[in-house]
């Protein structure tokens, strides 16, 4: 709990100057029409997202050049609260000048982080991380629209927690390598379930396919079943031993790339690698924290357990982790 | 300009119960318990105070009315005593509230329904009001209590209490019953009909905050919550909040004298704000007016989720309050508007606007052109309420 949790305070406390800046003005607010689109010589592409029923709908405009894939413009209208309307204003601003598929590589992370006065400072406070998601998928929407495919042929993995975009088999593989048995725990290792909470269980503000406590007693069952295997997945990307330094750098960054890096940009930090040494049978990799890593409790407890774990899982169990 | 409009979550303090209250802290500090002169200063202040509050919702002597810290510790005390002398012997083992009571009511319930007690959640009609047809239905001889609140707190709606006092007498069941939004803002007499505990709290009427009450009636006795030196005749230990026994004597009593005019003018103005209200387009009210406390209007202003339209009120120096999605950490609708079964899109637009008898046709003035204004900038701005091009199908643009 905490001096902080008992204070309390409201949700419009720990909203950034930037989203109170666009709430009041919203800076791409309106509409195109297709008049408008036709004078840039351009397609234009309206896509919605959400329902007022759920407390948030987003409609998303796009002027976008069929020579270049370019958005040209972009604008969209909101009904919801001004996290909303902020997220919504600062995703039309990130697709301008980007083709569609550049667009649809933005996550409700970057606008999220968009919105941020301080790199280290959260812009909504962790309920209100739902809205920029709704940014996000707006997007997909559009670009699905403009490309006539699927939307979901746009999302390579089955993401559990969609406000910090944590896949499935991240979780699954988080769950088995650190034995973890509590929401708490996820929630501590890589930050699913940490905002609008309706990944935890159903009964939350969206309805999900797969639910955090589901994992948990999917791992439950298979420890029972004796299936579980805790921490010794051996090598996933070749023998890590017989790479050259490079290939192993190489091989590291990759992981880190895909695996760590989110859970760590999500708290406002980030790592990088400095080294890889032989020490014996083992493989000491030397890494520095950024940005609000360095100098968090957690730094050489939990997230280095969760990082370390995930490189020996994927690599080499000989792999040992030590912050710099 | 600075127009407070969100009296039904807390009221200002009338400045004389704060004159009252001030030679209690720095004067007349002694604890009541003790035995010399420091303490005896006090006893004076407290039966006065004390006095008042009786007087106030017309309660026999014989009957206890106690005071505690908030209405929460009220609702909280009724219902966990119940379940530990009634439920938990398995003497009985079943409670009734409504589905739209505050929170320190329903997630007691809920509490208490985990520890295996069943509880019906009664359900309200189109006008926001507590159906009486489903305590009939639902009461049984393993009923425990019913608790059902006079009047809600985000629509205003007065529920029948006398008739469910009755239903209960019928069936011996004990009735609690949540007045705190009914104090100050409609008659409230605990002999004028059956009611067995009655909560309410001093600072929706112009008192403090941390001092509440609990009526108990003689022969509804109650095992007490906060067990200890045995204060309040034994019923809640603590050191008496002195200060807070006066001020809510006084702030009672300024409550009661304020009664007619809260009912007429307060009323008036009330009904012609609203009136004004509902001129703009697309403007929704549930429970109709002769329903409600006269200083309540919960609207709803369709294409406007409720906490943007907080959010431009308060720029304009407004305080208002929603019960909405957004605003909440559990990003729920309204729950009224959801009970209601209120159409889909409406469920977070609803705003609650709560006068006192402090409040100004000045201030509903200027609260007027602010709301006007808010809502064109954002129904400008919202996707729901908006211009929809040629040949655009949207799911949305069917709402208009």
């Amino acid at each position: 709990m905490g001096i902080d949790s008992l204070i309390g305070g409201t949700i419009w406390d720990e909203y950034s100057n930037k989203v109170t800046n666009l709430m009041n003005n919203p800076q791409n607010m309106g509409e195109i029409t297709e008049e408008d689109a036709e004078k840039m010589y351009a397609k234009l592409i309206v896509a919605d997202f959400g329902a007022e029923s759920c407390g948030d709908a987003v409609r998303l405009y796009w002027a976008v050049d069929p020579k270049t894939d370019t958005i040209i413009e972009s604008k969209f209208k909101s009904f919801g609260c001004g996290t909303a309307i902020a997220s919504s204003d600062t995703m039309a601003e990130l697709c301008k000048g980007k083709t569609v598929d550049e667009a649809v590589k933005i996550t409700n992370i970057d606008v999220e982080f968009a919105m941020r006065d301080h790199a280290d400072t959260p812009a909504v406070p962790p309920q209100k991380m739902h809205c920029s998601v709704m940014a996000y998928d707006v997007i997909k929407k559009a670009a699905a629209q403009y490309k006539g495919v699927d939307i979901n042929s746009f999302e390579q993995e089955v993401i559990v927690c969609e406000c910090a975009r944590i896949s499935l088999s991240t979780l699954q593989e988080v769950i088995r390598l650190n034995d973890l048995t509590t929401v708490e725990q996820i929630t501590d290792y890589t930050k699913a379930g940490a905002f609008c909470k309706s990944c935890i269980r159903p009964g939350g503000h969206e309805v999900k396919d797969v639910y955090l406590v589901d994992l948990l007693d999917e791992y439950e069952k298979e420890k029972l079943a004796g299936k579980a295997s805790l921490g010794n997945a051996g090598t996933g990307m070749g023998d890590f031993a017989s790479m050259t330094i490079v290939q192993r750098i190489k091989a590291v960054d990759k992981v880190v790339d895909e695996n760590i890096r989110q859970m760590l940009v999500m708290d406002g930090g980030d790592m990088e690698i400095l080294d890889i040494k032989e020490n014996g049978e083992n493989f000491d990799i030397y890494i520095r924290y950024l940005g609000s890593c360095s100098g968090c409790a957690s730094s050489s407890t939990g997230t280095l357990f969760a990082i370390e774990n995930i490189l020996k899982e994927k690599l080499s169990d000989k792999i040992r982790v030590l912050p710099l | 300009m600075n127009v407070y409009l969100d009296n039904n979550a807390t009221t200002i303090v009338d400045p004389q119960v704060f004159a009252e209250m001030e030679p209690y802290f720095v004067q007349k500090y002694g604890n009541p318990n003790s035995l010399h002169a420091f303490a005896s200063d006090t006893h004076p202040g407290i039966k006065a105070g004390m006095e008042k509050i009786y007087v106030g919702i017309n309660a026999p002597r014989e009957d206890s009315v106690v005071i505690t810290s908030c209405a929460t510790e009220s609702n909280n005390w009724v219902l966990k005593s119940i379940y530990f002398e009634f439920i938990l012997t398995g003497k009985k083992n079943h409670i009734m509230v409504s589905e739209v009571e505050h929170p320190s009511v329903i997630t007691t319930a809920k509490f208490l329904e985990g520890l295996g007690c069943k509880v019906t959640y009664l359900p309200i009609n189109h006008e926001g009001i507590v159906d009486v047809q489903s305590v009939r239905d639902n009461i049984t001889d393993k009923t425990a209590l019913v608790s059902v609140m006079w009047a809600n707190n985000e629509t205003g709606a007065i529920f029948p209490v006398e008739e469910i006092g009755a239903i209960c007498k019928e069936h011996d069941v004990a009735f609690h019953t949540d007045a705190v939004q009914a104090i100050g803002k409609i008659p409230v007499d605990v002999q004028s009909f059956n009611v067995d505990y009655l909560t309410f709290s001093a600072h929706k009427f112009h008192g403090p905050k941390g001092v509440g009450a609990l009526y108990i009636k003689k022969g509804r006795e109650l095992l007490p919550l906060l067990h200890g030196g045995a204060q309040m005749g034994g019923y809640r230990s603590g050191t008496l909040n002195v200060a807070g026994i006066v001020g809510m004597g006084k702030a009672m009593e300024a409550a009661v004298e304020a009664l007619e005019y809260e009912m007429t003018a307060i009323r008036k103005l009330r009904d012609s704000f609203e009136d004004e209200l509902l001129k703009i387009e697309d403007t929704f009210v549930v429970t109709p007016r002769e329903k409600r406390t006269p200083n309540t209007i919960l609207i709803s202003f369709r294409g406007i989720e409720g906490e943007a339209m907080l959010w431009d009120l308060n720029r304009a120096g407004i305080g208002a309050s929603t019960g909405s999605a957004c605003a909440s950490e559990d990003l729920e609708a309204n729950s009224v508007m959801d009970a209601i079964g209120a159409a889909e899109d409406l469920a977070h637009t609803a705003i609650r606007f709560s006068l006192s008898r402090y409040t100004t046709q000045e201030e509903l003035d200027y609260a007027l052109r602010a709301v006007q204004a808010a809502v064109i900038r954002l129904r400008g701005i919202s996707s729901s309420y908006a211009y929809t091009p040629k040949g655009h199908v949207s799911g949305l643009a069917e709402h208009h």
